[in-house]
C-alpha cells in the first residue's frame, strides 16, 4: 500500500504574527516558515506505518510556490520516499487544495491519505473533510490512535465528550490530532538521504484543475489587545459585577 | 553574490535546534554548577548523526564542510547550552583531521568511527605549560624504540581527559635543539588513554565546568607504531590545516552564545517595569543591545564569508581569525550587556546570563588569542613586522 501525505508550509509556530498594514494579509517576508505540525505527525504516523511493515511507499505533497521543496525535503528526511511539488503562485483555498489532491491520488493511487487536521495559519479544518468527500472514500478525522485491522482501520477520534473509536474501510482518509505522535527529529545523515530522493514538480493545470480563489478575503486584522482587569473587594461585587456589568448571569 | 543560506543549511539549523529544545536552562545549570559531562547531550547528538557531520560517508560520517559544522555549532551554541554544549562536540569536528588526510584505512576505521557513533570520546593535547602558544616550543618526547615510541613529558588544558577513552597527542620526536626549522621533528599520535600511565589533573575553572580541562602527566607511555597519524616529523604541518576550521567553528558559537544572551535580555527588557514602564523602553537599555547585534551579525558575516572561502578551496587565514576575534568580541559585549539589562537579576543564576558572560570570556581567549590574532593580521594583511 501506499499512503499520500499532504503537508503545508506555513509561518513557524514561534513566530509572532505581523498584519500587513494595508489588512491584506499578515507578513510574510524574513519570517521563518515551516511545515505545518499537524502535517508533521501525519508525516511521522505515515513513516511508523511503513516501519510497521504495514506500507511500501510514502509520498509526500505540497502545494505552493517553489519554497515548498524545504518542507518536502523536511518530510524525505523523516521518512518519505518520494515528494510531488504542484506549484502555484495562487494562494490555494480548501477546496482547490482537496480537487488537487483528488487528482494526485488518482494518478498515485495509495490506500490511505493521512492530513493534518487543520493548518495553523487559516485554521480552516476542511481539506481533509472536502477530500474524502470527492473521493467517496472512509473518513475519520481528528485522530488521536490509529490501528490496523483485517478489514481497515480502527481511528480513536478526540471529540467534545472524550474519545470515540470507529472502525474504517480503506482506502481512507485521516486527519491527524495533536497526541498522535511526537513526531521524530531529522538526523543528519537523513537529510543526506533526502537530498537524493526524487521530487517531482507539476502544475495544477496539469492536473486539470482550476485553483481560482473562490472566497475573497475582505480584511485581515489583528485581535483587539485585552482590556486590563479590575480588582472586586469581595464576592458580592463580584456577582453584582458579573449581573449588572457583564449581563452573564 | 549571495546571502542567503541553502535550503539544506536551513535544515541542519532547524533540526540541531530541536535536539537542543530538549536540554533546557535547568540542565544546563545543574551540569555547570555539578561540574558534570552533558553525557545525555552528547548522546543525543550522537543519536542524530551530527558527531559526524565532517567525518568521512564510508565511516557514517556525512562529509560536509565548515559551512555545515559551523551553523551546525551555531545552533548549538544558541540552544542554551553555551560554550558547554559547544566543546562537547568540538573535538569530533576538526581535531581528528590529519586522521581523515593521513590515516591508513585501519586507522580512519579504528580511530574515527566510534568517535562518529559516539561510542568513545577523544581529547586533544597540545598545549603545554611552558610553551603556551608558541607551539614549536613543547618538550613532551616520544622516544623511539622497538616496535613504537615511549612518551614523557606533560600537557595543559587538556578539555575532556577526564571522560575520554582517546588522546590525539602533539609530541616533539625531534628536540628542538636539533632541528633546522623549529616547525620540523613533531609528530602526531591517536592513542588509547591509558589511564596507568598518564595522570590526569581537571583545573577549576571559571565557567564551562560541565566539560573538564585538565593538566596530564605523561610517564613511560608506551604508544605503538600503528598509532602514529602519517609521518614522523610532519606533525605541526599536519596540524595546520585543522586550525582554519576550528576558529572559524569557535566563531560561529560564540555568535550563538551572544545570540542567546541578546535573546534573553531583550526579553527581559520587555518584560521588567520600573517607574511605571518597561526598562526596554529607555533609550539606555536599547541602544547597547542594538549595538550588540550589529556586532552579532558582523561577526556572523564574517565566520560565514571565511567558512565559504574555506570551502572552496581559497586562502582563509585572515578572515577565520578576524572571525574569531568578532565572535570572541560579540559573545564577551552580549553576555556582559545582557547582565546589566537584567540589573541585580543579572547576577542569579536563574536569568543564565551570568553563565553565558562566564563561558563567552572562553571565546576570547581560546583557541588563540586575540593578541595573536591582531600580530598576524598585522603582519599578514597590513605588511607589519612579525612581532611573535
Ligand atoms: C577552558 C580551556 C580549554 C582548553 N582546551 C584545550 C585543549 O583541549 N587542548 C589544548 O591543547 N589546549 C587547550 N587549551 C589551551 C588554549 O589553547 C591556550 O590557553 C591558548 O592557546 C593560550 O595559550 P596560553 O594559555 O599558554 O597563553 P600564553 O601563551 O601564556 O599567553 C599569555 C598571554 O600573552 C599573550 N602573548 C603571548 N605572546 C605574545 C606576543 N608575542 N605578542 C603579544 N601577546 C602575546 C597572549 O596573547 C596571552 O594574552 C584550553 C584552554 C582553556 C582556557
Amino acid at each position: 500500500m501506499k499512503i499520500l501525505i499532504p503537508i503545508k508550509r506555513v509561518i513557524d509556530f514561534n513566530v509572532r504574527i505581523r498584519v500587513k498594514k494595508d489588512g491584506s494579509g499578515v507578513e510574510t517576508a524574513n519570517v521563518k516558515m515551516s511545515m505545518n505540525p499537524f502535517c508533521e505527525i501525519a508525516v511521522e504516523e505515515a513513516v511508523r506505518i511503513k516501519e510497521a511493515g504495514k506500507a511500501e511507499e510514502i509520498i509526500a505533497v505540497a502545494i505552493g510556490g517553489r519554497q515548498c521543496q524545504d518542507i518536502l525535503r523536511t518530510a524525505l528526511a523523516m521518512g518519505a520516499d518520494r515528494a510531488i511539488l504542484i506549484e502555484t503562485d495562487v494562494e490555494v483555498q480548501p477546496l482547490a487544495i482537496a480537487k488537487l489532491l483528488k487528482a494526485t491520488i488518482e494518478k498515485e493511487s495509495p490506500g490511505l491519505a493521512i492530513l493534518g487536521k487543520q493548518a495553523i495559519d487559516g485554521d480552516n479544518n476542511q481539506t481533509g473533510q472536502m477530500l474524502s468527500a470527492l473521493l467517496g472514500w472512509s473518513q475519520a478525522a481528528f485522530a488521536s490512535n490509529i490501528e490496523f485491522t483485517d478489514t481497515g482501520l480502527e481511528v480513536t477520534r478526540e471529540v467534545d465528550g472524550g474519545l470515540e473509536t470507529i472502525a474504517i474501510k480503506l482506502p481512507a482518509v485521516v486527519t491527524t490530532d495533536l497526541r498522535l505522535n511526537e513526531p521524530r527529529y531529522v538526523k543528519l545523515p537523513n537529510i543526506m538521504k533526502a537530498r537524493k530522493k526524487p521530487l517531482d514538480v507539476m502544475t495544477p493545470q496539469e492536473l486539470g484543475v482550476d485553483v481560482a480563489p473562490s472566497i475573497d478575503v475582505l480584511d485581515i486584522a489583528e485581535p483587539p489587545a485585552r482590556a486590563a482587569g479590575v480588582k472586586v473587594a469581595d464576592v458580592n461585587e463580584l456577582v453584582d459585577k458579573l449581573r449588572n456589568e457583564a449581563k452573564v448571569i | 553574490m549571495d546571502f542567503d543560506l541553502t535550503e539544506e543549511h536551513l535544515a541542519i539549523q532547524d533540526a540541531v535546534a530541536k535536539v537542543c529544545s530538549d536540554f533546557d536552562d535547568e540542565y544546563w545549570t545543574e551540569k555547570d554548577t555539578k561540574a558534570e559531562f552533558p553525557h545525555e547531550f552528547h548522546r543525543a547528538m550522537a543519536e542524530g548523526g551530527w558527531l559526524g557531520i565532517t567525518m568521512p560517508e564510508e565511516l557514517g560520517g556525512s562529509g560536509l564542510g565548515v559551512t555545515e559544522a559551523a551553523l551546525m555549532m551555531n545552533a548549538v551554541a544558541k540552544g542554551g547550552g553555551g560554550a558547554a554544549a559547544m566543546s562537547t562536540l568540538q573535538i569530533n569536528l576538526f581535531a581528528p583531521h590529519p586522521i581523515v588526510v593521513l590515516g591508513t584505512p585501519e586507522q580512519k576505521e579504528r580511530m574515527l568511527a566510534p568517535l562518529i557513533s559516539g561510542s568513545e570520546k577523544t581529547c586533544f593535547g597540545v598545549t603545554e605549560a611552558n610553551a603556551g602558544l608558541n607551539t614549536t616550543a613543547i618538550t613532551t618526547f616520544a622516544g623511539r624504540v622497538d616496535g613504537g615510541y615511549v612518551v614523557n613529558g606533560s600537557k595543559l588544558w587538556t578539555s575532556t581527559a577526564q571522560e575520554a577513552d582517546n588522546i590525539l597527542l602533539l609530541t616533539r620526536t625531534t628536540p628542538l635543539a636539533e632541528c633546522t626549522k623549529p616547525t620540523d621533528g613533531m609528530t602526531i599520535f591517536f592513542t588509547r588513554l591509558n589511564r596507568e600511565k598518564i595522570e590526569v589533573q581537571r583545573i577549576p575553572k571559571m565557567g564551562r565546568s560541565a566539560v573538564d580541562s585538565n593538566a596530564i602527566f605523561i610517564e613511560d607511555l608506551f604508544i605503538p607504531e600503528r598509532d602514529r597519524i602519517g609521518d614522523e616529523g610532519k606533525g605541526f604541518y599536519y596540524l595546520l590545516h585543522s586550525l582554519n576550521p576550528e576558529r572559524i567553528i569557535v566563531a560561529a558559537g560564540a555568535v550563538g552564545i551572544a545570540e542567546d544572551a541578546l535573546r534573553r535580555a531583550s526579553r527581559y527588557a520587555q518584560e521588567r517595569e520600573v517607574f511605571g514602564r518597561v526598562i526596554g523602553q529607555n533609550q539606555g537599555i536599547q541602544h547597547p543591545l542594538a549595538e550588540n547585534w550589529c556586532q552579532i551579525e558582523a561577526a556572523r558575516m564574517m565566520m560565514l564569508k571565511a567558512a565559504d572561502l574555506y570551502d572552496s578551496g581559497k586562502s582563509c587565514g585572515a578572515y577565520a581569525n578576524a572571525a574569531k576575534f568578532l565572535g570572541g568580541r560579540a559573545a564577551f559585549d552580549t553576555a556582559t550587556q545582557a547582565v546589566l539589562t537584567h540589573g541585580g537579576m543579572g547576577y542569579a543564576k536563574e536569568y543564565q546570563v551570568e553563565r553565558l558572560l562566564r563561558e563567552a570570556m572562553l571565546q576570547r581567549l581560546t583557541p588563540v588569542s586575540e593578541q595573536l590574532i591582531l600580530s598576524f593580521i598585522a603582519e599578514k594583511e597590513l605588511d607589519l613586522p612579525r612581532s611573535y
